[in-house]
């Protein structure tokens, strides 16, 4: 126990004492995720929305009013026929269109549905599908309200909307965020840390030393599952104190899914610190093995539903896509256990597979 | 050996911060002239070294390698000058002639001339069935060997040599010196630096540095007389016992 | 005597390359035995295999009376062992490094503080420090420091002097030989020969084989061709001269002196001189000599090319 506590201490010293390592575990954090959290934010929050009225009603302007009201859309304009719609698109001035069909409010009243279009500039295909979902979701809503319960208007709805009333971008990009940092972050240094050692020639002394390999591996990943679970906690608070992103589950369910999350990320580290040889190289795998799939095929920026076939299949081997849809289902549909233990099982399988693998690769000898 | 001088340095002083790694060092190396640049380590040979071939600004002071000035033409100089250390500077994955080809490109050298120089290298070396193996299947005498003469292949004026034979064999290190003083024959300069006290002999004049300072400098002859000693090795060590630093 | 280190026929190959062929080696208890040869003879390789981290293909070995393939845990604990580059974390103070390595093995400095003492105590006063702004020279002392500080019974040691200057090399040298004292058995190697008469017993290794065993004096006895020195000022040109000389089986410049092998006792000095001066008109002198370890490694390899 004596040998393991001089291994924890002279890790904590080797983080403390380099400032790049702390940057990246501590600055680099918050900052990734305050600049996602405001840009993000600031590009939706702009969107500048034209109106092309056909009906002209009451109905119509009450929809137009309740959309330049929020936060995210700006009505900047109104036009009287398509062709001048789209040479407002061409001129960049609108990110968006709505076309309300004539006779709106009388055909709502009638039919109990109206038609609706939303023409979007796809040239930004993130914003084109976050301004349908407020678009689709605001008038939704304002068709209950209208009591009209059986009222549809007929517009498609994101249901990756559902539970974020507010249409608040940052109820998106704080647990994709979360997931990314703890992901790379962890798994990255971590993995550097001991390849570190194999560098500069150290881990020949450790492994000739009576140090247990299992203690050398724990030794090496406690730290960083520690300052992790420091990051996460962070992240959380700052997700929930900037952006105002709900904690509506449980944070002891919270904690226990971002631990098991960290532990997935160190399982990684350690599986990739088999492989490499030189720092250089870990740090290329964490980069294109981990950073990339996360960012892009986890859910985080491009829904899985839109993608080709070929990659929502390989969605399924990104550990951080179970990650988000248990922490989103914590985070903001307020879920206990009995809805997550699915993606908790999957993690934990997946820290399993990896812990197994490295453990039986890593190496007692040199060869 | 003439007298004209290919490296002059006046009053060099280099500092870090508050450390000085070069303290006012004064010495000329003649032209064909194999010069021993000695000290322990740390004593600054690495900082001097650099500032000679271009790498880093002297803090003061007048240096002039190959004629030119060490302050406002350094890219004359790196033009002027070849360099081989330790860590060579081949390519692995290159083959011995892609690593020529390559790095006389990159100096310049027409490629007529690499061709008629390629076949006189082949030649003198007998490497004919080395030249188109990858450099990391050659045995590393043989590295060192072609890392010096692709260090010589622009015909430099001077060559810089960091302790180029380190951990070679006792045979292959001779023959790595043949090629030192095959070179200073057609009229390249060697500045070059060892541990190995026995090819401190080897050179025709030698400087040894002590804590940023130019110590002694002469003949391995005129050293070993003034110290009173057998060989280098106990020039170098009366001389370092003489300071008793940490 | 026991013996620490026993070996016999020890085979390891990388893919086609044989690294080590067919070694024999015994290193007795209390002994001070060096390894040498230059880069890619196999030293690093035959030391990975008795420090347990490297696997044998083929061979008998065993290290303070333990298999280094089965029993690594146990023969661990034993050694002491400082690889080739110099293994230290730089960002942590010399004390920290010592103090880590220490309870590592379950051990304290204090425990050990007579052992290491010769060697710490030179650097105890910058204990504080990073070890990456020490010096070359008390970065070696540390990584001593730090291979002893759990009293090993063995201390292997690999290349530590490679690219430290003269000096420094010596002093450590001293200090190994303290250790050694100390009873504690000690391997090392090297790639300089003027540091192999410093140790009791050594073998000359070239192209993973040891081409001689013995100790210094018994490795210069097996010397058997005449051997001369030449003194002279202008050693480039008559080593251009004597290559030329027939019944000659070598000749090297040692500093500035050339040593000069014949093929047999039919020839000699007298021979060497009449040579050189129907070549040239250079002044000399020619003197019999004993051969130093230096003319062994290249006189072996030498016969083994031929």
């Amino acid at each position: 126990m004596n040998r393991f506590l001089a291994f924890l201490t002279k890790e904590f010293l080797h983080i403390f004492r380099d400032v790049r390592t702390m940057m990246i575990l501590f600055l680099i954090p918050v900052f990734q995720i305050l600049i996602f959290g405001y840009v993000i934010k600031n590009e939706v929050r702009d969107a500048k929305v034209g109106v092309l009225d056909f009906s002209g009603d009451v109905m119509t302007a009450q929809i137009v009013s309740k959309l330049d009201a929020a936060n995210d859309i700006e009505i900047v304009d109104y036009y009287k026929n398509y062709s001048e719609i789209e040479s407002a698109f061409k001129a960049n001035k609108i990110k968006a269109a709505i076309v309300f069909e004539p006779n709106f409010a009388a055909t709502f009243v009638k039919e109990r549905e109206a038609n609706l279009q939303i023409i979007l500039d796809a040239s930004d295909p993130n914003l084109a599908n976050l301004l349908n979902s407020y678009i689709s979701a605001i008038s939704a809503n304002y068709a209950n309200e209208q009591k009209a319960s059986q009222a549809v208007i007929n517009v498609s709805i994101e249901p990756r909307m559902l539970y974020n009333e507010n249409l608040v971008s940052a109820y998106m990009f704080v647990p994709g965020t979360m997931a990314l940092i703890l992901m790379v972050i962890t798994a990255l240094m971590s993995s550097i840390s001991i390849v570190r050692e194999k560098e500069i020639g150290t881990m020949e002394i450790l492994l000739v030393s009576p140090l247990k390999p299992i203690q050398i591996i724990l030794g090496k990943l406690a730290p960083y599952a520690i300052l992790s679970i420091v990051n996460a906690i962070s992240i959380i608070i700052i997700g929930n104190f900037v952006f105002g992103v709900p904690i509506l589950g449980s944070p002891i369910v919270l904690l226990i899914l971002s631990f098991i999350f960290i532990l997935m990320a160190l399982s990684l580290g350690l599986l990739i610190s088999n492989i490499a040889k030189t720092q250089q190289v870990a740090m290329f795998i964490s980069m294109f093995g981990l950073l990339l799939p996360t960012m892009l095929l986890s859910g985080f920026i491009f829904p899985i539903e839109n993608m080709p076939v070929a990659l929502q299949y390989f969605s399924y081997i990104v550990p951080a896509k179970y990650f988000l849809i248990a922490l989103k289902s914590v985070m903001l549909k307020g879920l206990g256990f009995a809805f997550i233990w699915k993606e908790l099982l999957v993690l934990l399988g997946m820290t399993s597979l990896f812990i197994g693998i490295s453990v039986k690769k890593f190496k007692i000898r040199l060869d | 050996m003439s007298e004209e001088n290919i490296i002059e340095v006046k009053n060099l002083v280099k500092k870090f911060g508050n450390f000085t790694a070069n303290d006012n060092l004064n010495f000329s190396v003649r032209k064909s002239e194999i010069f021993g640049f000695l000290g322990a380590n740390g004593a600054g040979k690495t900082t001097a070294i650099k500032i000679l071939c271009g790498l880093l600004l002297p803090t003061s002071g007048e240096v002039n390698v190959a004629g030119f000035d060490a302050f406002k033409q350094r890219n004359m100089i790196k033009k002027n000058i070849g360099y081989m250390s330790q860590g060579f500077s081949l390519y692995e994955d290159l083959t011995v002639k892609e690593n020529i080809e390559f790095y006389a490109g990159i100096y310049g050298v027409k490629r007529s001339v690499i061709k008629t120089r390629l076949n006189e290298l082949v030649e003198k070396l007998h490497i004919h069935e080395l030249k188109d193996e990858f450099v990391k299947d050659l045995p590393l005498g043989w590295k060192q060997k072609i890392a010096f003469s692709v260090a010589i292949f622009h015909k430099p004026q001077v060559v810089f040599l960091d302790e180029p034979t380190s951990g070679v064999d006792p045979i292959t290190r001779r023959q790595f010196w043949d090629l030192i003083y095959e070179a200073v024959d057609d009229g390249i300069t060697a500045f070059i630096t060892t541990h190995y006290m026995d090819e401190a002999e080897y050179c025709d004049r030698i400087s040894i540095m002590v804590d940023g300072k130019i110590d002694a400098m002469g003949t391995p002859t005129e050293l070993k007389r003034l110290y009173n000693a057998q060989n280098m090795d106990d020039v170098f060590v009366k001389l370092a016992r003489k300071q008793e630093i940490i | 005597m026991d013996s620490s280190i026993v070996i016999n026929n020890l085979i390891k190959s990388y893919g086609s390359l044989r690294a080590l062929d067919n070694l024999n080696l015994r290193v007795e208890n209390g002994g001070f035995y060096g390894l040498v040869g230059p880069d890619g003879a196999g030293k690093t390789s035959l030391m990975r295999i008795i420090t347990s981290l490297l696997l044998p293909d083929d061979g008998y070995i065993r290290v303070a009376g333990l298999d280094p393939v089965k029993d690594y845990k146990k023969l661990r604990l034993k050694l002491g062992y400082m690889p080739g580059r110099f293994s230290l974390y730089q960002d942590l103070t010399v004390e920290e490094n010592l103090k880590f390595f220490a309870s590592v093995f379950g051990t304290t400095i204090k425990e050990n503080y007579n052992l290491i003492a010769p060697v710490y105590s030179q650097i105890e006063p910058f204990k504080n420090r990073r070890a990456g702004k020490l010096s070359g020279g008390m970065k070696q002392k540390l990584a001593l420091s730090c291979a002893l500080v759990h009293k090993p019974e063995i201390l292997i040691l690999d290349e530590p002097t490679t690219g430290v200057d003269a000096v420094s090399r010596r002093e450590f040298w001293d200090m190994l030989k303290d250790i050694r004292s100390k009873g504690i058995t000690i391997l090392v190697s090297t790639p300089y020969m003027e540091e192999a008469v410093l140790c009791d017993t050594i073998s000359l290794m070239f192209d993973g084989k040891i081409i001689d065993s013995g100790t210094p004096n018994e490795i210069t006895s097996h010397f058997k061709e005449p051997i001369f020195v030449v003194k002279t000022d202008f050693v480039r040109s008559l080593l251009k001269i004597i290559r030329e000389m027939p019944c000659l089986k070598s000749v090297n410049s040692f500093g500035q002196t050339l040593h000069v092998v014949l093929n047999s006792d039919d020839c000699g000095a007298k021979d060497v001189s009449e040579f050189i001066k129907s070549k040239c008109s250079f002044d000399f002198q020619i003197e019999p000599y004993s051969a130093g370890i230096e003319d062994c490694f290249i006189n072996h390899i030498i016969s083994r090319k031929k």
